[in-house]
């Protein structure tokens, strides 16, 4: 494909690709729609294999002393680059949120800083608006809370009405893609990192809610930007036989640009 | 018992988890049409946060000038350091009186103090007049949420504890009948009172008075009838001025139910004319909560509950879930402040959503001091051993990519080859309760990019 000034521009940028590690081991294809999807934009973003992990799961359990031997490798392996782009809202939250718990040198502020979930990315830093391309389906959006209301990528039903999000932004130009209207719009899904098994429950629960507001009102394709709570709901759909598939919004966008 | 294991209780009745889901959502949704509909919500919220972080960084000079403005209003003001001390006060204050009859008004604070088991043991009768602590009083259930307590019960329960406790027709579930036997019930209570316990929402220091919002109005029957009263209050309800206090009438309730303020908002500032008032003010570990840099600002906590009724854990767990007389997310931020050890399981209870902290009306961080309070418990060494282990395991992978590499190999090949009945068994996978695990590919994304560097 052609490459536009701003796309030749973003060639030269220095982008590590962070691949949570749940995302490399169970779901590389959203891995690597993240990667073609961004060199499609004129990004040629890098992996670099040391890493493994942003250390959210120990600091959920309230073991973040634990993370810090993984707080400091994802620092040391990212440092070099311009931006850090990941495929998950709330691997990229705990970055930008928790690591304040290390020393602060230049290193870590860098990279704290300039770590940024995918599609922020996209239209914050790239100024991307629309991508063309056509998904003929009706798609269920799911709003992970640690990019919503932590990144803030999205608007919260809590303050206001009005619907409209980056990712939903960047899905509408998408021809013949139509959203489900959800009766809860934001609620959460319940997979919570270790909340999923120590309140196994609870979060089964709140999983089979929300996978039943999008077969009450006809999703055939959900997708997200954040795989974790994907992973989740998409073991609720199979467990279920459910006629729903799921997706990454990684590989939506990166499937439609030819 | 966890929180856990109390919720999977809960969840054994999955209609009626649906029900009270449901039911608390629509109260959610009231709140969320009365803030939608006000332009300045947002600016509210704030200036009522930065209010409630004034008082409490000056608030020795408040509770002094609190005291000074009572006491010259006539008011005697009592201090109590826990809830024993509290509890003897309200005694004393009512035998002082050579009284047996006790109305109170609805206040989580003296739910906090178990002040009603120690009035009773005492031979003093003590009738709860908010019609939800009423109803919870007679079955001898504690309040499942702090604004609606017996949000946990449909009207059918209802009927069969009036058809028990106030002789109602067995199989009466009319909620307007049910009411007006309660209303005849408790009319006798308030004529036959003679000490009047309410609580306080908000304890003005410039005037010295104490506001009580009710929407049955109970609070002001009772005190007008009985020939003392008794405000209780925890010893962070201050604000500064009277001009502070709109601020917070305006979304305390569209917080807490949708509505645009309480019906009755009741400003108590002396005794009438042959009559007594005391206002009892309690610490019962407020101070210590103060003294947490991290976690003092739960302190501002007004009690609307929205909290509650936005959390998807709350709404599918029930008030009782958290064994706590502040249930919800507030209520798991404040009850490690009291008993490290039984409340260990509380801040764990959330998915970290953060819904609570953005519906809070005083901008209480309540998500991050979760956060903080697990690692806290982790460091206090009151989460289970084996978490603890398998967190020190997983670090010691995550930090070696070597290690993570081959160890994830493991796993993968691990769930291709082992039969589904042995990587799902529920017996010690609880994932596998109610979802399948992802579907384990051959490569992963690093085993990938390797080969195509390679073939580049």
């Amino acid at each position: 494909m052609l490459l536009t000034a701003s796309e030749a521009k973003n060639e030269r940028m220095k982008v590590g690709l962070f691949i949570p590690c749940y995302v490399d081991q169970f779901y590389p294809q959203v891995g690597i729609a993240t990667l073609q999807l961004l060199e499609k934009l004129g990004v040629k973003a890098h992996f670099p294999k040391q890493q493994t992990c942003c250390g959210q799961p120990m600091a959920n359990s309230g073991c973040e002393q634990d993370a810090i031997p993984v707080y400091h490798n994802f620092v040391d392996t990212f440092q070099d680059y311009d931006y850090v782009v990941g495929p998950a809202g709330s691997c990229v939250y705990h970055v930008r949120k928790h690591f304040n718990i290390i020393d602060q040198t230049p290193k870590v502020e860098h990279v704290r800083e300039n770590t940024r979930e995918l599609f922020d990315f996209l239209i914050n830093v790239l100024g991307v608006t629309d991508i063309p391309g056509s998904f003929p389906y009706k798609v269920g959006l799911h709003l992970s809370c640690h990019g919503q209301r932590g990144l803030h990528q999205a608007n919260e039903s809590e303050m206001t009405p009005v619907r409209d999000g980056q990712l939903k932004r960047l899905l509408t130009s998408m021809k013949g893609l139509e959203f489900t209207e959800l009766d809860r719009n934001d609620e959460c899904c319940g997979f919570g990192g270790t909340f999923c098994v120590s309140e196994a429950g609870i979060s089964a629960r709140m999983g089979q809610d929300r996978v039943k507001d999008h077969v009450r009102n006809g999703t055939q394709v959900l997708t997200g930007g954040d795989m974790s709570c994907l992973m989740h709901l998409e073991g609720i759909i199979r467990r279920g036989k459910l006629p729903i598939k799921v997706m990454h919004a990684a590989e939506i966008l990166n499937g439609a640009i030819l | 018992m966890s929180h856990s294991q109390r919720s999977d209780i809960f969840l054994l009745d999955a209609e009626r988890t649906t029900w009270h889901d449901e039911t608390l959502w629509f109260v959610r949704q009231k709140r969320d049409k009365a803030v939608y509909a006000l332009p300045e919500f947002q600016d509210l919220r704030e200036l009522a946060s930065q209010i409630k972080n004034h008082t409490l960084s000056k608030l020795d000079h408040y509770l002094v000038q609190f005291e000074e403005a009572a006491t010259r209003n006539g008011v005697q003001v009592h201090w109590a350091a826990d809830a024993a001390e509290h509890n003897a006060i309200v005694l004393g204050l009512i035998r002082k009186h050579n009284a047996t009859r006790v109305v109170k008004s609805k206040s989580m604070l003296t739910e906090e103090c178990h002040l009603n088991p120690h009035l009773i043991k005492n031979g003093i009768e003590v009738i709860d007049t908010d019609l939800g602590e009423r109803i919870i009083q007679m079955r001898e259930e504690a309040p499942s949420h702090v604004v609606l307590p017996a949000i946990h019960l449909k009207k059918e329960d209802v009927g069969d504890t009036f058809h028990i406790h106030l002789g109602t027709t067995k199989g009466n579930n009319d909620p307007q009948q049910l009411t007006e036997a309660a209303r005849q019930h408790l009319r006798e209570k308030f004529l036959a009172g003679e000490v009047a316990i309410s609580g306080v929402n908000f304890a003005i220091a410039e005037t010295g008075s104490v506001v009580v919002c009710t929407n049955e109005g109970n609070a002001d029957l009772g005190v007008n009838l009985a020939k003392v009263h008794i405000a209780c209050m925890g010893m962070e309800k201050l604000i500064p001025r009277l001009s502070d206090l709109s601020v917070f009438t305006r979304v305390l309730t569209r917080s807490a139910t949708g509505q645009p303020v309480t019906t009755y908002t009741s400003h108590f500032t002396k005794p009438a004319p042959g009559k007594e008032m005391h206002i009892v003010i309690v610490d019962n570990g407020r101070t210590k909560q103060l003294g947490r840099p991290d976690f003092r600002a739960s302190l501002k906590c007004i009690r609307c509950g929205a909290c509650m009724n936005t959390c998807p854990v709350y709404r599918r767990s029930g008030g009782h879930s958290y064994d706590f007389t502040i249930p919800g997310p507030i209520g798991a931020i404040l009850s490690p402040n009291i008993d490290m050890r039984k409340h260990a399981s509380l801040p764990f209870a959330s998915t970290l959503c953060g819904s609570c902290t953005d519906v809070c009306p005083v901008k209480i961080d309540i998500h991050t001091q979760l956060y903080k309070w697990r690692q806290v418990l982790a460091a206090e060494g009151e989460i289970p051993a084996s978490k603890k282990w398998s967190m020190r395991l997983l670090s010691s992978v995550l930090s070696r990519p070597g290690m993570y590499g081959l160890g994830g190999k493991m796993a993968r090949q691990g769930l291709r080859f082992l039969p589904h009945g042995l990587t799902h068994a529920k017996g010690y996978n609880p994932w596998a309760i109610a979802r399948e695990l992802p579907e384990p590919p051959k490569q992963s994304f690093r085993e990938w990019y390797e080969q195509q560097q390679k073939v580049k």
